[in-house]
């Protein structure tokens, strides 16, 4: 079956051929040209499509292998979501160690990008809580990999862009929560500098810290924003959240973006000044806290047929607070704001993934709807500044840093190369390998 | 507790049932021909909250075979409160057509060899027990693209018409199951349009079907009405279409 494969930017759209995995102990279907694992689709640019090539969609590997409520440990087949997991999880009182800002990720998918959360500071990604592994390879081998065993392959494949082979199945340490329930405290903050202090005063105190930024302030009050932080809860363990499976849902993709100038600047400026108080501190449901986009099915199509760009970079910390400057100074002068844009400092857990994108740091989260060349100038001019600075740009939200930006930010990519399955690849890959 | 049979529980609306029933944590009794899959989704089923999450092999056209798999289930649930015969394949009409060996070993996976579970079955079932059955919305008329597989649909929904009157009174009830066009390894290379249903949504129709002790379901539920149409489109204008 040829597909128009799509990731979560809805840009670029390719052609590929799409074949399901449905039995782990089953051999990889035959396939022509390149293979690529893939999971649910959540990642944004090209890292999951393979343009002219196969897809193996891994989502059918949804099978639990062994969960034990005792120690929290837990088996899983690939294609498992972290939504299935906190539905079969939670009510035992487990939480998933790490978790990315969307629930509709897959195990595999989560392991391929060595995904971080607003816990980086302290737990890390999510492969600092991945067991083992089982990776099944073009030429039929399976392979059960460990951390630190002299094959590398773990450490290759955790962040390893899906190219290493299919995992098949990991086993995952999940841990310990009160219940559903998080204590969040939003501080509104007037500019930059109260965000680094916030966040260094919240990362011994606090389990979870991000910031919200207002992208189109600029002048004295450049980077001012919302910074929240929250930790889990005790509290009424049964408890529903409102709203939790997506009952809102964007029916169709308008015409053109929703994303626009004539909307942005009011959503920011709303966005800022809804809270009156300059702290706020509530009992909030995890599902909202957490993935307060999964409330809102298929919001991506909000940005109109022509699909979106994000783009994710991290500074080194003695880089961060005059980079991140330089990068919102680019954007506000672009005119061309973010609908959300997202501040995390990253703690020191080094990644254990060759191509792992977490690293100390600041990490700066954009998207910008795709209207045209403009879109592309003003992500170049970001790139040149995390450049200077040293820093990277996350593939996973990735449709267009150049070849030579990646293997400058990813020094590891020639020692990662040689663990390549010799019959995967993917358009990401292709294209900064150029 | 609910102990649940099923056959054919590798298909992927039987799998997706099965989930359903060991959230419930019902004791599960699983039959099909694939042993290694059967045993994934034993360890699956059981973490899902299975009480119990039992597995037996058998090609349903082994008939021989089919009295040693009916007891072994009766031992391992001690007795059973639903029934879940859901095994089937979409054979190529034109491979029928020509060659009566596989004609003949189709319509048996299809239809007699469904007949066959069913009798045997329901002599073991006591009320309130429910025997659903997958048949088709493809036995409700024959069509020119397939109707060796619509004719052994059709002899199975017949038949268990018949079965449901004849257990009427002792209190068994018999569930006739028409699922429309489902997104499964079994249509694979059809080409999906507004019509197709998840395997899940399948599954959870037919969990209610079974709660409220339904004859007949068709899932989803605008299968009826598309059904209702094509039964009584007459034959004269009938027999010029192409479906
Ligand atoms: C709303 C939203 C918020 C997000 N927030 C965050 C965040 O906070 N932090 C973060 O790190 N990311 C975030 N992401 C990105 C997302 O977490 C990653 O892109 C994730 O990897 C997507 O998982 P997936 O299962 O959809 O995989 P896909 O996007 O389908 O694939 C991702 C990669 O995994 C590989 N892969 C998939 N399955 C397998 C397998 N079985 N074996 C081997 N390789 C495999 C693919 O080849 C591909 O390279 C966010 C995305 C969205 C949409
Ligand atoms: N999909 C649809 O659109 C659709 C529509 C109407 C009705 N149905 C009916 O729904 C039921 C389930 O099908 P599905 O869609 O879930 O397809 P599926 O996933 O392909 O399941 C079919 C199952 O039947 C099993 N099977 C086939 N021959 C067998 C044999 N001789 N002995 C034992 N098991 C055998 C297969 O086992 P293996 O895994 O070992 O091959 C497989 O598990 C079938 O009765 C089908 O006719 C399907």
């Amino acid at each position: 079956m040829t597909l128009a494969g799509q990731s979560w930017g809805r840009y670029p759209i390719t052609r590929q051929k799409i074949v399901p995995l449905i039995d782990r102990q089953r051999e990889l279907p035959a396939f022509n040209g390149w293979a690529l694992p893939y999971g649910n689709g959540r990642s944004y640019g090209d890292s999951c499509l393979n343009p002219d090539g196969t897809l193996l969609h891994a989502r059918g590997l949804d099978r639990y292998l062994a969960f034990d409520p005792a120690s929290g440990l837990l088996c899983c087949e690939a294609g498992v979501t972290f939504s299935e997991i906190l539905d079969l999880a939670l009510a035992q009182g487990w939480f998933l160690p790490v978790t990315p800002g969307t629930r509709y990720v897959t195990v595999g998918g989560a392991i391929a990008n060595d995904v971080h959360g607003k816990n980086h500071h302290r737990l890390g990604t999510f492969g600092h809580h991945v067991i083992r592994f089982e990776l099944l390879r073009s030429d039929g081998s399976r392979i059960i990999c460990v951390p630190g065993d002299a094959n590398g392959l773990f450490e290759a494949t955790v962040g390893g862009l899906g190219l290493t082979g299919v995992i098949t199945w990991a086993e995952v340490q999940l841990r310990r929560v009160p219940g559903p329930w998080m204590e969040t405290e939003s501080i509104r903050f007037n500019a930059l500098d109260e965000f680094f202090a916030l966040s260094a005063e919240s990362s011994t105190s606090h389990e979870y810290t991000v910031a919200w930024i207002d992208c189109l302030a600029s002048g004295k009050s450049l980077g001012r924003g919302h910074f929240l932080r929250a930790d889990h809860a005790p509290g009424e363990p049964g408890a529903k959240p409102v709203a939790s499976s997506s009952s809102l849902r964007m029916p169709l993709t308008p015409p053109w973006s929703l994303v626009n100038r004539l909307t942005l600047r009011p959503f920011n400026w709303l966005y800022y000044h809804r809270q009156r108080v300059p702290r706020r501190r509530a009992m909030t449901h995890y599902a909202p806290y957490f993935y307060p986009l999964d409330g809102i099915g298929d919001w991506n199509r909000m940005y109109g047929p022509r699909g979106f760009l994000q783009h994710q970079c991290v500074l080194p910390p003695s880089h961060a607070r005059d980079g991140i400057a330089a990068l919102l100074h680019e954007i506000a002068r672009s005119g061309m704001g973010s609908f959300l844009a997202v501040l995390k400092e990253f703690g020191d857990l080094p990644s254990r993934g060759m191509l792992s994108f977490p690293r100390p740091g600041t990490t700066l989260a954009l998207d910008f709807p795709n209207t045209g060349p403009n879109v592309f100038a003003l992500l170049d001019r970001l790139d040149a500044v995390v450049d200077e600075a040293g820093g990277a740009v996350y593939p996973a939200k990735d449709a267009r840093m150049s070849g030579a930006h990646f293997r400058k930010a990813f020094p590891r990519w020639q020692e990662f190369q040689p663990h390549i399955d010799p019959r995967f690849s993917s358009g990401f890959w292709r294209r900064v390998m150029e | 507790m609910q102990r649940v049979l099923i056959i054919g529980a590798t298909s992927a609306i039987a799998e997706a049932t099965a989930r359903a029933y060991a959230s419930r944590g019902a004791a599960l009794f699983l039959v099909g021909r694939d042993t290694p899959r059967l045993s994934t989704m034993a360890a699956d089923l059981s973490v899902r909250g299975a009480s119990v999450a039992g597995t037996h092999t058998l090609d349903v056209n082994n008939y021989n075979e089919h009295a040693a798999m009916i007891s072994a289930a009766w031992t391992a649930l001690g007795d059973i409160d639903i029934v879940l015969i859901a095994h089937g394949t979409l054979p190529d009409q034109n491979a029928c057509a020509t060659s009566v060996e596989t004609a003949l070993r189709e319509f048996s996976t299809n239809g007699t060899s469904t007949i066959m579970l069913a009798i045997a079955i329901a002599s073991r079932l006591k009320a309130p027990a429910t025997l659903a059955v997958i048949s088709s919305v493809a036995g409700d008329r024959g069509r020119a693209s397939n109707y060796l597989y619509g004719s052994a649909k059709g002899a199975v929904t017949v038949f268990l018409s018949g079965l449901r009157q004849s257990l009427y009174a002792s209190g068994v009830n018999v569930l006739t199951i028409k699922p429309g066009f489902v997104d499964t390894p079994m249509t694979q290379s059809f080409k999906k349009g507004a019509l197709w249903a998840k395997p899940e949504q399948i599954a959870r129709g037919i969990v209610t079907a079974i709660d409220k002790r339904r004859a007949v379901a068709y899932l989803p539920w605008f299968w009826w009405g598309i059904m209702q149409v094509i039964k009584n489109i007459p034959e004269f204008v009938f027999r010029r279409i192409k479906l």
